[in-house]
């Protein structure tokens, strides 16, 4: 009997140390790898981000194969509704709780700003791909986050530099009241000066709002050629609409500084044809992204956006980072990141700067006439492809203080 | 030189003056459907702004499934929704009537809930557009401003029905029994009228103007799951500041209070957001039964 309890003893004994050594030998922390997509499921933006970015991310976890360094990846998701305070909350119960590695998509400049800050106190990895402002990069940037699909920088140059040398050199600005909105601004204000035209005026208008008709009928008083609508989602979608309504379009040209594929869809190619925006990703520019995007459709009612598909690239290149780094450590990961260059359907030799700025090329397009378009969401004309380096703010005017200069 | 107020021309503010009107004559709408129910029922019927919204949905589904037209619509909807407002107070709130306020609120607040997340389900949150009839194509310079004739047409069609509503509920023989029955329910049953059926009848009517506004504003905004409850605090406040159950008081409030927001946004656009409420706050202050309303 004796003999026989000893001898369950050393199995157990054994059993428990080969577990132990399995999960140190796999280097992930507590033998699961934690995704959490915090978005807006229900709110102005959740039909940009929202369900489409869990599906974007549920797909990462698929294509990588479900598993990295033998463990398991686990998706948990989460509406922060566009509040800073529960979204910063939220993040500390992932992180202390949950056991989340990495949070993704944060739409909301302000909240993204927030868990940003919060998973770097508990060393975790951010990776924003909806939130816009380029504040992320810059005065609040830090170690542990990327910033992946797009800011408010990139938006300015592609749109104001390609409409100012069109001749839309006078602009006047509706903006929405919040950081977001006041970063847009700024960052387009600042190149439609360098690029030679002028700021002739501006409107703050609370967000969110339906009626701008108050705003629209001050920016037509103001004479400007081109009013810039540095807004977001349903916001701009009612600026676009009642822009046609006044017959302000007649004689000037709105200027969308953020506009989501999901934005045209609803406005319909009639009201928004003619319209000059940038973004960071189309689904109809070459096969890679037609597949992935076709794939994306049958999961999801509708095409991608920039967002969901940053959502997407972000994660596969955060698994494979996890894969070559041998361990979730964030240092380590973060370090494998920005070592390898980012080659997928969303970027081709995209690369992460010291400030955590995920540098790829962008697209100025132009929004299809209906008689253009052959079909549903065919709806843009590429009209260039913006250099990656010429698209975002060089270090050399960064304020992060992880440039050094 | 042109005059001007405060730095401000006085065509731009005659063109501010006129879209102010434009959202006044919606709040005034809505705020007397509200103010109505209130009256009557003494419920506060948070499921107004919810309302709003399957009007514009009904439009919107009346279009596109039915190949029905505006004008169609602009009648047929509100009697989808007064209908469904009828079941819903058939169904629950009769339940309700003996106990405190409180209660009718949450059931309304949470039955608001239910519809925003079924559509939301259904449609997303960017929305649906809503074509503007070709009747009201276009618009007309008034050398002050650009007016789309569909604007106008918001303009007259809510002032028609708003005061259609007021005369009706202050000067015929059906508008005395109502008010009779707000005052004295049992007394009214005892000479012969059937109250129960007529309080059914005017909690329709008044979900039906919330239809009403719907369809009128589906044209102009997007229409949207959410478009009720983006509005419908602001529509309360305007009840609160006119004096809750008047119904001339919600009428001419709901239209001021568009132009002073109106004004907000001329000369500080960052407050037109809270001007309402600010307003309210004063007036809770200093007159609580509201401007027009009596104290009980």
């Amino acid at each position: 009997m004796a003999k026989k309890r000893l001898l369950t003893a050393i199995v157990t004994g054994l059993a428990l140390v080969m577990a132990v050594s399995a999960a140190s030998a796999a280097g992930l922390s507590d033998g699961v790898l934690k995704v959490g997509v915090m978005t807006d499921m229900s709110g102005a933006y959740s039909d940009l981000c929202g369900p489409g970015s869990v599906v974007a991310a549920q797909m990462a976890i698929d294509d990588f194969g479900g598993k990295v360094l033998g463990k398991k990846i686990e998706l948990v998701s989460v509406d922060h509704q566009n509040k800073p305070d529960i979204a910063a909350n939220k993040a500390r119960e992932w992180f202390d709780t949950e056991k989340v590695d990495v949070i993704t998509d944060l739409p909301t400049s302000s909240a993204a700003l927030a868990v940003m800050e919060v998973a770097n106190q508990k060393n975790k990895i951010t990776l924003i791909s909806t939130g816009a402002s380029t504040k992320i990069t810059n005065d609040n940037c830090n170690a542990t986050n990327v910033h992946w699909t797009y800011d408010t920088y990139a938006l300015a140059v592609g749109t104001g530099k390609a409409v100012v040398a069109n001749g839309g050199d006078t602009w006047f600005f509706i903006t929405a009241d919040y950081a977001f909105g006041h970063s847009l601004e700024n960052d387009t204000a600042a190149v439609v000066k360098a690029s030679g035209g002028k700021v002739v005026g501006d409107v703050k208008a609370p967000f969110p709002n339906t009626d701008f008709s108050s705003f629209l009928m001050q920016a037509q008083a103001s004479g400007a050629k081109i009013i810039g609508l540095a807004n977001a989602g349903a916001d701009t979608i009612n600026s676009i609409k009642q822009a046609k309504e006044f017959g302000i379009t007649q004689n000037q040209t709105l200027a969308g500084l953020l506009i989501f594929i999901t934005d045209i869809n609803s406005l319909g190619l009639d009201t928004a044809q003619g319209m000059v925006l940038t973004t960071g990703f189309y689904w109809d520019r070459n096969d890679e992204t037609r597949a992935w995007s076709k794939r994306f459709r049958e999961r999801h009612k509708n095409m991608p956006t920039m967002g969901q598909a940053g959502v997407y690239s972000s994660l596969m290149h955060y698994f494979s980072a996890v894969e070559k780094a041998g361990t979730d450590d964030s240092a380590a990961v973060m370090a494998a990141m920005k070592s390898m260059p980012i080659n997928d359907m969303f970027a081709k030799n995209g690369y992460i700067r010291d400030d955590g700025r995920m540098v790829h090329d962008m697209y100025l397009v132009q929004v299809k006439k209906p008689a253009e378009s052959k079909g549903p969401w065919d709806y843009y004309k590429v009209l260039r492809t913006i250099p990656g380096d010429e698209a975002y703010m060089s270090l050399d005017s960064s304020t992060c203080k992880l440039v050094k200069k | 030189m042109m005059i001007q107020v405060f730095g401000v021309p006085i065509q731009a503010l005659l063109g501010q003056l006129l879209i102010g009107l434009i959202n006044g004559s919606f709040y005034a709408i809505l705020s007397l459907g509200l103010a109505i129910i209130f009256g009557l029922l003494n419920i506060i019927n948070f499921t107004h702004g919810a309302q709003y919204m399957l009007g514009a949905f009904a439009a919107w589904m009346s279009l596109t499934y039915l190949g029905v037209n505006y004008w169609v619509g602009l009648i047929l909807a509100p009697l989808i929704v007064g209908a469904f407002g009828i079941l819903m107070e058939r169904l629950m709130l009769r339940r309700l009537y003996h106990l405190d306020h409180l209660y009718g609120l949450l059931l309304t607040f949470g039955l608001a809930l239910v519809l925003e997340g079924v559509f939301r389900q259904l449609y997303g949150v960017s929305g649906l557009s809503y074509t503007i009839p070709d009747i009201f194509q276009g618009g007309v310079n008034l050398g002050f401003m650009f007016l789309p004739y569909y604007r106008a047409w918001v303009i007259v069609a809510s002032l028609t029905v708003c005061f259609a509503t007021w005369f009706v509920i202050e000067r015929t023989k059906l508008g005395a029994y109502l008010r009779a029955a707000t005052e004295n329910p049992e007394l009214l049953q005892a000479f012969g009228v059937n109250v129960p059926l007529m309080i059914t009848l005017t909690f329709g009517y008044g979900v039906a103007l919330a239809g009403f506004a719907g369809v009128l504003a589906a044209p102009i905004y997007q229409v949207t799951p959410v478009m009720g409850s983006n509005l419908i605090i602001v529509v309360f406040a305007v009840v609160v500041i006119g004096g809750m159950g008047s119904i001339l008081g919600s009428i001419v409030t709901g239209i001021a209070l568009g132009l002073i927001e109106g004004m907000t946004k001329v000369f500080y656009p960052e407050a037109s957001g809270v001007v309402v409420f600010v307003i309210m706050a004063l007036v809770l202050l200093l007159r609580p039964a509201g401007l027009f309303g009596r104290e009980k």
